[in-house]
């Protein structure tokens, strides 16, 4: 398949992690009482903001990138963008990483799912890049990156053809095959069914360089057209809409990639899952080779520049479960905050574990994601076999 | 014209790739097989004709010597010859040919593929039996491999290789209404639209290249001397093979189309796209005149759904198939 894909699948899905993240910062600055410890300013937000579109547009990790490569799998891609959501001095708690990486999955299989033309991925991408590129538009050297990763997306992408465009889409499409994660704001747009799939409308503009259907034409052996027909479509189509620019700069026109959450509500972000199909490759066996080696090349090449390790880590939960479990929460938060497991760190609240069985499930992505830099005696490390050799790539990253 | 019948539900999704159905029919046993691609598996499904059995088998894409990565299958297609069946499986490292109940591997043909990835992807694409005994694949290089096929065993070899196209390989297709009078018997379709025509035997002959318009054919057919081909603008057009005369131009679908399918004995064309439709169309050919009527009979739309395969399940067109990306069941219609 496709040997181009993962440039576009970082910046798309990472762009959806820099919405989700804006979004839910800002939120959390909206608490009431402006006392209460760990707070996010304005601040605190742009430097997070900063630190990850930093870390993601890093010109080696974008060469590393931008390199001829099979397309990785879900678990490669789940390590990488949870390193470079902590390549910030903001901590997600594991289930936090999980509903947002479903999040990320489902809002970009929207995005691809409903591409009006293959090439159209790449308006999709720019509109990503265009809205990160305002998010750090006051921090010259973070702009920088993201003009000049830009300028390298442009120059790779404009000679590609359009089945390559639609072989680089299939391969998408494969990757994100089987998610039917329901999200409340696409189900309120009415884009999504409750089933989990995308609405499909059969009315509207076609795309670009698409004839309206409807038409049968027939030609004599000298080319001369003798007969035309209707025939009924099943459907209401209109002409196509302009097209958008391939440029750096310039009206997209697709709406697709922008940030859809910027006028909503945080608790509009939920997630539920309409059927747990799993991925093929959630078993525990460890990645194949080739993907270990992929991984460490692009983990090596990720620079943390700018994460001060003398700082603490704030950790976030992004999304709360319900607004009757915030009691417990507190209830949490202040048995755990007086612990002394954790005595450097903020703690905004702590997720309460209702079920027994979720408070193991997170146990066992807890010791696939340790934090391995700023704990190094973390309990969760000796945790079953199949995951030391997890920890131990991740901890040897760090050392990079 | 049609209405729906019980789906058959499969064991995976089915994959955006174009021309995901293939469908035989083994009239002696009463049985029709379906095969459908997932990322790197072939679903096989035989159901009996009563409507009572159905068995599942599934074929991994297994290379030798590749112990660690797994490759992604582009096709999986019947090729029906006089003396035998095989089902072909293209992917990225291969292609393998199987017996067409998917139960032995007689045969694997490597790739090239060099140890880094070029900016070049490779893999195969595009299936088809011709003539006597000849099974040709189409690779993403451009090339079409042919290969010999003996009666029976697993003495196939490479007879040819045919470098025309220079652009990705989408579809092949061989003449099928089984009229000895007809000249060409294959057409290859690539991603820039370029259609070539050709004569099978030891060598084979270019009869004619049709020029594309630098839009993908991602699907071919060739009855009775005609070249119907679908495009990724919806369009569907219709030529005369051995001379490139255009007949008929169809604004089809409002999306990408990704399966044609034509029903020889009736004439029937079937065409579905990532517009969720599938349409059934008569063709006419009236050889005095040089002329074909195209008439649209009838719509099916699947809901929500971008349509990847679509076959008729006999020569009559009596009954259709069709599979959708993320759909994890074959959609079947019958005539009323």
């Amino acid at each position: 398949m496709s040997v181009r894909t993962l440039p576009l699948v970082f910046i798309n899905l990472g762009g959806e992690m820099l919405y989700i993240l804006d979004q839910r910062l800002q939120a959390h600055n909206t608490s009431e009482d402006n006392s209460e410890k760990g707070v996010w300013s304005e601040y605190d937000r742009k430097r997070v903001m900063n630190d990850i579109v930093g870390t993601m547009f890093n010109k080696g990790f974008m060469d590393e990138l931008l390199k001829p490569q099979q397309l990785y799998s879900h678990r490669t891609l789940k390590t990488v963008l949870t390193r470079l959501a902590h390549a910030s001095i903001m901590r997600l708690n594991p289930a936090s990483m999980d509903r947002l990486y479903e999040l990320m999955i489902m809002a970009v299989k929207y995005q691809v799912f409903l591409c009006p033309r293959p090439r159209d991925l790449l308006l999709i991408s720019y509109n990503h890049i265009d809205t990160i590129r305002e998010l750090v538009k006051e921090t010259p050297v973070a702009l920088n990156q993201v003009e000049e990763a830009h300028r390298k997306i442009v120059e790779v992408y404009s000679s590609l053809s359009e089945g390559e465009f639609q072989l680089l889409r299939q391969t998408l499409l494969i990757f994100l095959s089987d998610s039917h994660v329901r999200v409340s704001l696409f189900m309120k747009n009415k884009v999504q069914n409750p089933n989990g799939r995308f609405v499909l409308s059969t009315s509207g503009p076609v795309p670009h360089g698409v004839d309206i259907p409807g038409l049968i034409r027939t030609f004599d052996s000298k080319g001369k057209e003798v007969k035309q027909s209707e025939f009924p479509t099943g459907g209401s189509y209109t002409s196509p809409i302009r097209e958008g620019s391939f440029e750096l700069h310039g009206d997209r026109v697709i709406r697709l990639g922008l940030n859809m959450y910027t006028v909503n509500h945080p608790e509009e972000t939920h997630t539920s899952k309409a059927s747990s199909v799993k991925h093929t490759d959630d078993s525990p066996n460890l990645l194949a080779k080739e993907e270990l080696n992929q991984l460490a090349r692009l983990m090596g090449s990720m620079k943390a520049e700018n994460t001060p390790k003398s700082e603490p880590y704030f950790r976030i939960n992004l999304f709360t479960t319900d607004e009757e479990g915030e009691e417990e929460e507190e209830e949490a938060a202040e048995r755990t905050a007086g612990g002394a497991e954790e005595p450097l760190f903020g703690v905004l609240n702590i997720q309460a574990m209702q079920d027994e069985q979720v408070a193991t499930e997170l146990a066992r992505i807890a010791g696939q994601f340790t934090e391995g830099e700023e704990q190094p005696d973390d309990p969760s490390s000796s945790s079953s076999s199949s995951n030391n050799k997890g920890d131990d790539l991740l901890a040897m990253m760090d050392h990079l | 014209m049609y209405h729906k019948e019980k789906s058959i539900q499969i064991k995976n999704s089915a994959s955006s790739l174009y021309n995901n159905l293939s469908v035989q029919r083994i009239a002696p046993r009463h049985l029709t097989y379906f095969t459908v691609v997932h990322a790197n598996v072939v679903n096989m499904v035989s159901a009996s004709w009563d409507g009572l059995n159905y068995s599942h088998r599934q074929l991994q894409s297994k290379e030798p010597n590749v112990a660690t990565s797994t490759s992604l299958i582009m096709q999986a297609a019947f090729c029906v010859l006089p003396s035998r069946d095989l089902l072909v499986v293209t992917s990225q490292k291969g292609i393998q040919m199987y017996e067409s109940d998917g139960s032995i591997m007689v045969y694997w043909h490597a790739l090239d593929t060099p140890e880094t990835p070029t900016a070049q992807a490779i893999f195969g694409r595009g299936i088809s039996a011709v003539g006597q005994n000849y099974i040709c694949v189409g690779v993403s290089s451009g090339s079409i491999l042919v290969f010999d096929v003996p009666s029976k065993g697993s003495n196939i070899t490479l007879s040819e290789v045919l470098e025309e196209h220079n652009e990705s390989i989408t579809d092949l297709a061989s003449e099928c209404s089984g009229s000895q009078e007809c000249i060409a018997d294959l057409v290859s379709a690539d991603d820039g639209g370029n259609l070539y025509v050709w004569k099978s035997g030891e060598e084979f002959q270019i009869l004619n290249k049709i020029a594309g318009f630098d839009m993908t054919c991602s699907s071919v057919k060739l009855w009775k001397g005609t070249v119907v081909a679908g495009y990724g603008t919806g369009q569907i057009r219709i030529y005369e093979a051995v001379t490139g005369i255009l007949h008929a131009e169809i604004t089809a679908h409002a999306r990408w189309i990704y399966s044609l399918d034509i029903a020889p004995f009736s004439g029937l064309l079937l065409s579905a796209a990532e517009d969720s439709l599938v349409r059934v169309w008569h063709l006419t050919l009236t050889p005095e005149t040089n002329s074909v009527e195209v008439a649209h009979l009838h719509n099916e739309c699947v809901t929500d759904t971008q349509i990847c395969g679509a076959k008729f399940c006999d020569g009559d067109g009596y009954a259709f198939a069709v599979t959708g990306y993320d759909l994890s069941e074959i959609i079947r219609y019958t005539q009323t």
